[in-house]
């Protein structure tokens, strides 16, 4: 009687989340524990805190977790790399942080090609607040504040910050995942594991994005929403590599 | 010699389950189903059913979002 899945080493044991059920973020962070166990870079791994649904991940994460003022996530990330090089630094953002309030910092820190990663959740809403409009909500999609469905005329188009980010020279890895299922999950702990990997090298900034469910807020089911993922959300966000530049880096030797 | 079959025993921990359901949705051999009674949470969690097979094809604990299920090989 071997147990195959073992419990991660970085996570914490025994305690459970205050996520709703079926959220992402337990998937996710899961995920990204299992990929600091992995590459064996725990013991000196950074995770910087959003401010959002996973503002409490330090209660779960057995390692360093620092908290950043609301999108200043990839900022204080900066600072913190910078100040010590060797350190394994990860800043985890929501929508609502990185692609709302924290536009300007994410996008200048990832021009600058911080040597940082970023697992960036979108869940198209603002899931702490109680479902509110984000930047990322779909056209057509009903939320507290969009009680119609997003119009374009009245509130815009979807933003597509990683396709955004994945055209700037220090952008060196950007993937877009979904949590649409086993395979999805995989796939997303490959992208995890390369993004992960890039920093490692000291290549510069890598950014994945991760298409999260929210059943609370898109008044789903658990099931429902990672169908609604496989089947809505990755029209407006197709899966896939965004930008790969780890070969020519390090050919190039840019390393930061 | 004929290969022996693996066998898996499946066990949850039924005290942190949410009874989200995404593990007996993506089970393919049907092992996984909501139990008769609530948890502390006042779920009803996943529990193995007894007379199926588990495949050991892992996917309830990839889609787990709370770490609640076990996996033994024998």
């Amino acid at each position: 009687m071997n147990l195959k899945n073992k419990w991660p080493e970085y996570y914490k044991k025994d305690v459970i989340s205050h996520y709703c059920p079926g959220c992402g973020h337990g998937i996710a962070h899961r995920l990204v524990s299992e990929v600091l166990e992995d590459l064996d870079i725990g013991g000196k791994a950074v995770l910087v805190n959003p401010a959002g649904c996973a503002v409490l991940a330090y209660l779960y994460f057995d390692f360093d977790v620092l908290e950043s003022a609301h999108g200043r996530g990839t900022a204080m990330a900066t600072g913190i790399k910078r100040a010590n090089p060797d350190l394994f630094v990860i800043s985890y953002q929501g929508d609502g942080d990185l692609a709302a309030i924290g536009t300007a910092e994410t996008i200048h820190s990832a021009n600058r090609g911080e040597n940082i990663t970023v697992i960036f959740i979108n869940n198209a809403v603002y899931g702490m607040t109680g479902g509110q409009m984000a930047p990322t909500t779909l056209l057509g999609q009903k939320t507290t504040t969009s009680v119609a469905g997003r119009n374009p005329a009245f509130e815009g188009y979807p933003l597509h910050i990683t396709d955004l980010l994945a055209t700037l020279p220090g952008v060196v890895y950007a993937e877009r995942t979904a949590l649409d299922g086993p395979a999805g999950i995989v796939k997303t702990k490959k992208a995890i594991t390369n993004a992960f990997q890039s920093q490692i090298d000291g290549l510069g900034y890598s950014i994945i994005e991760i298409l999260s469910p929210c059943p609370t807020n898109w008044k789903k089911s658990p099931v429902d929403s990672f169908k609604w993922i496989k089947e809505e959300m990755t029209k407006e966000f197709p899966v896939g590599v965004l930008t790969d530049k780890r070969k020519k880096y390090k050919e190039e030797k840019i390393a930061v | 010699m004929a290969k022996t079959k693996n066998t898996y025993t499946v066990t949850t921990r039924s005290e942190s389950c949410k009874g989200c359901g995404l593990c007996i949705e993506y089970c393919k051999s049907g092992k996984l189903a909501f139990s008769k009674k609530l948890n502390k949470m006042g779920y009803f969690y996943a529990e193995p059913v007894q007379d199926k097979e588990c495949t050991g094809c892992m996917s309830c604990t990839l889609v787990c979002p709370d770490l609640v299920i076990e996996v033994y090989d024998g």
